[in-house]
């Protein structure tokens, strides 16, 4: 056989971009999905997108999910590439979750509080049997609408604040930093981790969180409150010097309640977890909890020792735009390498030959 | 490209990158924290390498990139592409022909020049990460220059196999200070990183820092007296070029044990076809 | 606050022509390159190409007063954070500021230091420096009209903190040479 070197890598891109066109779009006869039917009939992808993709952005991640087939991370990993080009006309003040307008609210520590429990649109009380009448695509019945206003619905652990027997929420820690600016360094503060854990993997979370349940660092955690709804965004130009909304986006909150720290000079009091996503993704905003719950065990003077509690390890983790690149680049040539160590094992494998013979 | 600078990175970012480029020059073989951006590559893929290219790269450039040594590899080729797309400058295979030439896995059999740069993609910058994963600890080790633990596991090797186990990204001190990744190079490239008349400029994206060796700067690999650094090759002549003296790739021809072995540089063996050197297996085919 | 004068007439282009000198400059301590933009008073072509390539908002600046007459042109360029010299990233100076009392980085991050920007007369006449180290494959020369009197022993206790130190970025008219931490300078 004649050996010629391996020629041809353009044309084999060009090839497999084209293929990979035609089968994004699959069989022809088939309507062709829309980016509104993504961003209004999957909309738990699109938050999930936008969580992980750092951009709040409907449209943009709809359109992400289409180009990716549906492959949420590779969906993420576009909106992120994007999200870096853009220039920074400035940065929000803090958005007030007290003032949200809530579609969903529900605390597993108080059976009643002010504002009641608004269960909203939740898959929990489904019974998960594949509901045929979807595939045939019939249209829902109206939703019953409440009849009067919602009324005020102050936070839980605002309630708790009130007597004393929580944590402060750390406002007061000063300006956060910026990850997506500066790389991460240690030790990273809770706003920082937080921003890591906003943006992190929910698998990865999930996974981390529920490790803390089963003993591997465990936090005591009660569902403080969980809220989902809209918020405003506002932000304060300097030539104004007072702050303008600049639209509503849709938060999902967790609250944990956990169990208590406290010393001889300190009453004990209840600590905080705290779980922020774009959207609605409750199981994300709670796994987040979880963990950044964990993530103060030296703070809190508990003993680190489980992952959930290893900053560094959850932190340099949970990323899975970094995870997938990096997993998925040992696909990529490693001939030489692999050419160095083959040449290493024989050579090793010769000389223990010889030891062998001469023994 | 329309919607995107030159060379696809903003100004700030290039002026961040540039900083850091400075002081990983003035620092050799210390890695640089930098606030590495989201390429519309994937991290692992040539990140680092990317980012240092474009905040290098200028009009005037001539580009060449490799992977593994060859001009073709697909990789290689869509980071070709990349640049050609977003900053326009010409490419070229040729060794010499090129100002800036961005590698992954090997370093080009002909020796670079001064008005050369040569840019690493790397995987993982930090060469203590086999024996110590926390990089807040392995940062304190380079600030210490605690570097016994590695001389302990390369001592281990010897003890148990009779050799140095360590084929590929085998780590060097640099300036006789810090110890340095060289990014997954064949140990048969290490002397070439000594005393290099162009500048290296080493990226790693995913892991967030650069590094660099000046030109003329002394990289020693580890070794010790009773078993010093030794450059290994397969122990054959390109089948194409002829070539007894460059590193080869193994390319398996049949199953019955068939082996052709051919230069991983595939520049360097085409020049050398060109200028008529043939090999056993060329000959074989004519 | 008026600044006529513009920056580089090919901002991206300019811009990067001129790190390349930087660069190559800071990789072979004592080459001179060529760098260039109209200067607004006080300051050098080379010296204004410099800050328009490195110095932004992300970083912070001291300006020596004797070249105040540029701070308005560095504003409108730059637009840097303006802090004492201690603070630094960089330093803007018609002379050379006592080394010792700039930031130095820290031995986990000896990058964290300073760069000095120092605008001299020229790289003909006054001191003649013996160089030696990394981007050297022997020593070289580099004559600087402008260093003080006590510059070989101020940069020897700089040099003596390696890893950690101080890096000079030296400019004069349409030229600049660079010293990084790493280079050993003796009398030439």
């Amino acid at each position: 056989m004649a050996y010629v070197a391996v020629k041809g890598g353009e044309r084999a891109i060009d090839n497999a971009h084209a293929w990979l066109a035609e089968t994004r779009r699959g069989d022809q006869a088939v309507a062709e999905i829309a980016t509104d039917q993504i961003s209004e009939q999957l909309g738990r992808a699109v938050d999930r997108v936008m969580s992980e993709g750092g951009l709040y952005d409907r449209d943009l991640a709809a359109l992400a999910i289409k180009q990716a087939q549906g492959d949420l991370i590779e969906a993420a990993f576009l909106l992120r590439a994007y999200r870096t080009t853009l220039p920074r006309f400035g940065y929000s003040t803090p958005v007030d979750t007290g003032a949200m307008h809530i579609h969903r609210r529900v605390s597993a520590v108080f059976k009643d509080l002010p504002g009641g429990q608004i269960l909203g649109p939740t898959y929990d009380y489904t019974h998960r049997l594949l509901d045929f009448a979807l595939a045939a695509g019939a249209a829902p019945p109206a939703a019953p609408q409440a009849e009067s206003g919602i009324a005020a619905m102050p936070r839980v652990s605002d309630l708790l604040d009130d007597e004393g027997l929580i944590e402060g929420d750390g406002a007061d820690e000063g300006e956060p930093g910026d990850l997506t600016r500066e790389p991460l360094a240690f030790p990273a503060n809770r706003a920082l981790r937080l921003q890591a854990l906003a943006r992190g993997d929910e698998g990865f979370l999930l996974a981390m969180g529920y490790s803390t349940q089963r003993g591997w660092g465990g936090t005591h955690p009660f569902v403080g409150e969980i809220r989902m709804g809209e918020v405003a965004v506002e932000i304060t130009p300097p030539e104004l010097g007072f702050a303008i909304d600049i639209g509503d986006i849709t938060l999902t909150e967790c609250q944990m309640v956990n169990q208590f720290a406290g010393s001889k000079t300190k009453p004990p009091q209840f600590t905080r977890g705290y779980g922020l996503a774009f959207g609605h993704s409750e199981r994300k905003a709670m796994a987040m909890a979880l963990v950044d719950r964990s993530l103060r065990a030296e703070e809190l003077g508990e003993e680190a020792t489980a992952p959930a509690q290893n900053v560094e390890f959850v932190l340099y983790h949970s990323d899975n735009i970094e995870g997938t690149g990096f997993v998925e680049h040992l696909k990529l040539p490693h001939y030489v390498d692999f050419q160095s160590e083959l040449e290493t094992i024989r050579r090793m494998r010769a000389d223990a030959g010889r030891a062998e013979e001469m023994a | 490209m329309i919607g995107y600078n030159f060379a696809y990175l903003d100004e700030q970012t290039k002026r961040m990158i540039r900083r850091a480029l400075l002081k990983a020059v003035a620092i050799p073989g210390h890695q640089v924290p930098f606030g590495s951006r989201e390429m519309p590559l994937p991290y692992g893929w040539g990140t680092g390498g990317i980012q240092v290219t474009a905040a290098v790269l200028g009009r005037q450039d001539v580009l060449k990139v490799i992977d593994q040594g060859a001009d073709d590899t697909t990789n290689a080729v869509s980071i070709r592409r990349f640049f050609a797309r977003t900053a326009g400058v010409a490419t070229t295979t040729h060794t010499a022909e090129a100002t800036v030439i961005q590698t992954r896995h090997r370093i080009p059999e002909q020796a670079l020049r001064e008005d050369q740069i040569i840019v690493y993609q790397v995987p993982q910058p930090e060469p203590l990460s086999k024996l110590e994963p926390s990089r807040a600890e392995t940062r304190r080790m380079h600030a210490l220059a605690e570097y016994g633990p590695m001389h302990v596991k390369l001592y281990e090797d010897i003890t148990r196999y009779g050799h140095i186990a360590i084929s590929y990204d085998y780590p060097v001190m640099v300036n006789g200070r810090y110890l340095m990744s060289p990014s997954p190079i064949p140990a048969f490239d290490n002397p070439k990183l000594d005393m290099m008349p162009a500048l290296q400029l080493f990226g790693a994206g995913r892991e967030k820092r650069i590094y660099a060796i000046p030109p003329y700067t002394e990289v020693r690999s580890l070794d010790f007296d009773d078993h010093p650094f030794r450059a290994t090759r397969a122990p054959h002549a390109c089948g194409l070029c002829g070539a007894t003296d460059s590193y080869l790739d193994e390319v398996v021809t049949d199953d019955r044990g068939g082996r052709l072995f051919v230069c991983s540089d595939t520049d360097h063996c085409e020049t050398r076809r060109a200028a008529g050197h043939v090999g056993e297996q060329a000959m074989a085919a004519e | 606050m008026t600044v006529d004068l513009p920056g580089f007439a090919d901002p991206v282009g300019g811009a990067q022509e001129c790190f390349r000198a930087v660069l190559d400059a800071m990789a072979r301590p004592g080459a001179i390159r060529a760098a260039a933009c109209p200067p607004p008073a006080k300051l050098h072509a080379a010296t204004a190409a410099v800050l328009l390539t490195l110095v932004d908002s992300e970083t912070s600046l001291w300006i020596d007063p004797a070249l105040a007459a540029a701070t308005d042109w560095v504003r409108f360029h730059c637009g840097p954070r303006e802090v004492e010299a201690s603070q630094a990233d960089f330093v803007l100076a018609a002379s050379l500021p006592a080394l010792d009392r700039l930031r130095a980085g820290t031995d986990e991050g000896p990058d964290e230091s300073a760069t000095v920007i120092l605008q001299v007369a020229d790289f003909a006449a006054g001191q003649r420096l013996r160089l030696a180290g990394p981007g050297l494959r022997a020593p070289a020369t580099l004559d600087v009209d402008g260093l003080p009197t006590g510059f070989l022993a101020a940069w020897e206790a700089n040099h003596a903190l390696f890893p950690r130190g101080v890096d000079l970025i030296l400019c004069a008219r349409d030229r600049l040479a660079c010293l990084p931490r790493s280079v050993r300078i003796e009398k030439g």
